[in-house]
């Protein structure tokens, strides 16, 4: 083989070499993300299951009057037996009842001053300020592994492999304003 | 928990990223936590004990001004040996995307990791440049925390994604409960900053100063901080000098009594501020305050409910406002009133409490912090080389 030839060889090898490694490295990194937006599922998750057993806590207490226990048990209820399609419209129309029921500063008083109501003010306060927080964590990471997923090295290598494309959890989690406010 | 907090800034510069990781620092060891900072320091300096030196930092110019950084392989040895040995289940970056130890934790560490942004510069060159290196690292981190909404805003911009706000916290209570010196009380304007950093507006104080003695014969103004006196009222004419009384660098205990006893507390700033602690603490000591309309300021002064507000780097409006309050002490006592229950949502009970949810949001289930192994890529990079 001629001198040429060698040297073509050679340059050929390195260069797929540091492509491979790059590669390699975006998988990582890849990796990762994905990773990271499992754990941020489950917190979010953990956080979802939280708020609706407070609710239910609530609802069945018997603090609060029948209307309002209804309407709370039906939702939190509902929050919690959703399938993985429904599971956003749900949440959201669990949100929407605690800002029904807890509009009027009364009814949080109203909680407070029952017995054990202020711990369980305070408990359903942080799990309506968490909801939020988590969610916000979530999206945030299932927006950098799109950005990375629909890069074309990504696309071209198939590094994602067969991961489902990386959805955002959409719902409404406007906190009841009475509850969750600072003072 | 476990909880490993990253300062980017030497230690032994006093600024306020440090004194918000000194006090969050205190408040997380208060309730119970373990708490290990890791920041930049000379050897000399004596540390608290909670704080781990990362090494000297080297003065370098960035971002306008010159900036006393970490970075290099004796950085990056040291950053790792504290993440192994730590062993924590969260670390807690500053800055981190700033060219320091904020920026080395968020390549050396894997695991659940929160960071604050504390500054909000408009979108840089460098910022741009750097974006394909940063996103690397950034993308590692599970939480971010921005100081304001404003904060957040600029972060979205550059960043993307998303961040929840958490503000800076001030204990209110040692505010409050300062004790008034009557040297410094009766008609007089507060300022606290640098005097020579023009950013902090004492400029357009000078310039509005004339003007408010003229309505106002009374008046002193109480000038804290370090800069060229001599230079600060250079501007002004010669028998106002006197008015203008200079208490150089002080304590944090007579900061608080400097804000208890003046009748008003001016922030002229004229940009480059995403948050405002000073204002927080003049809101706390009960102080009535004039601030420029900056919108981190109108945020913190919850859009003028709890402070007045004006046009920015306009002296008359400063003038007119100040004149205005000196005037009116019933308005005072009202702004002073609305300030003080305001102000309890920056106390460190409800911001420390904020940052633990966000701990615990993050650290569910998930396994606690280690080092960034590169081991796999290597074991991997021997597959890919072609066997030749």
């Amino acid at each position: 083989m001629s001198r040429a030839v060698i040297e073509t060889l050679v340059w050929t090898a390195l260069a797929l070499g540091v492509i491979g490694v790059y590669l390699s490295w975006t998988a990582g990194r890849l990796d990762r993300l994905h990773s990271r937006m499992d754990a941020a599922r489950a917190a979010l998750d953990a956080q979802l299951v939280r708020r609706a057993s407070v609710v239910l806590e609530v609802a069945t207490s018997g603090v609060l009057d029948p209307a309002s226990s209804i309407v709370l048990y039906e939702a939190a209820h509902g929050a919690r037996q959703a399938e993985e399609e429904q599971r956003e419209v749900a949440e959201s129309e669990l949100s929407q009842a605690l800002r029904a029921v807890f509009a009027d500063a009364a009814q949080v008083d109203l909680l407070k001053a029952a017995p054990g109501g202020e711990a369980a003010a305070e408990e359903l306060a942080a799990a309506v300020r968490r909801v939020p927080m988590a969610r916000r964590f979530h999206n945030d990471a299932v927006r950098a592994a799109r950005a990375l997923r629909r890069h074309r090295k990504v696309r071209w290598f198939r590094l994602a492999g067969h991961a489902p494309f990386p959805l955002a959890f959409e719902m409404d989690d406007e906190p009841p304003a009475d509850l969750a406010d600072r003072p | 928990m476990k909880i490993g907090i990253v300062c980017p800034y030497s230690w032994d510069v006093p600024g306020g990223v440090q004194f918000h990781i000194r006090d969050l620092a205190e408040h997380l060891i208060r309730l119970g936590h373990e708490v290990s900072v890791l920041a930049p320091a000379d050897d000399e300096t004596p540390l608290p004990p909670y704080v781990v030196s990362a090494g000297r930092a080297v003065p370098v110019p960035y971002n306008g001004s010159v900036a006393r950084l970490n970075f290099g392989f004796l950085s990056a040895a040291r950053v790792r040996r504290w993440l192994h040995d730590g062993v924590f289940d969260v670390i807690h970056i500053h800055e981190p995307a700033s060219p320091s130890l904020g920026l080395l934790s968020c390549w050396a560490a894997q695991g659940p990791i929160v960071a604050t942004f504390h500054t909000s510069n408009p979108r840089s060159r460098a910022m741009i440049a750097a974006y394909p290196i940063l996103q690397p690292a950034l993308e590692k981190i599970s939480a971010r925390i921005a100081v304001s909404e404003y904060a957040r805003r600029t972060l979205v911009e550059h960043l993307g994604g998303d961040a929840v706000v958490i503000p800076n916290g001030v204990d209110v209570d040692f505010f409050a409960k300062a004790e008034a010196n009557p040297d410094w009380s009766g008609q007089t304007l507060g300022f606290i900053g640098r005097i020579d950093e023009p950013r902090k507006g004492l400029p357009v104080l000078m310039a509005a100063f004339p003007k408010i003695v003229e309505a106002c014969p009374d008046v002193r103004l109480l000038v804290a901080g370090r800069g060229d006196e001599e230079e600060a009222v250079a501007s002004l004419p010669a028998e106002l000098r006197a008015r203008v009384e200079f208490l150089g660098m002080v304590s944090d205990e007579d900061k608080a009594r400097l804000l208890r006893s003046v009748d008003v507390y001016v922030a002229p700033n004229t940009g480059g501020e995403s948050f405002g602690i000073i204002l927080v603490e003049a809101l706390s000591a009960g102080a009535a305050v004039l601030a420029s309309d900056l919108d981190a300021f109108a945020q913190v002064l919850d859009q003028g409910a709890a402070g007045e507000l004006f046009a920015n780097e306009d002296a008359d409006a400063l003038a007119a406002g100040a004149v205005a309050l000196l005037r009116d002490p019933e308005r005072r006592a009202e702004l002073s009133a609305r300030g003080s229950a305001h102000v309890r949502r920056f106390d460190w009970s409800t911001v420390g409490a904020d940052i633990l949810a966000v701990y615990e949001t993050v650290t569910d289930g998930a396994a606690a912090v280690a080092t960034d192994e590169r081991v796999r890529l290597r074991t991997r990079l021997g597959l890919t080389r072609d066997p030749s």
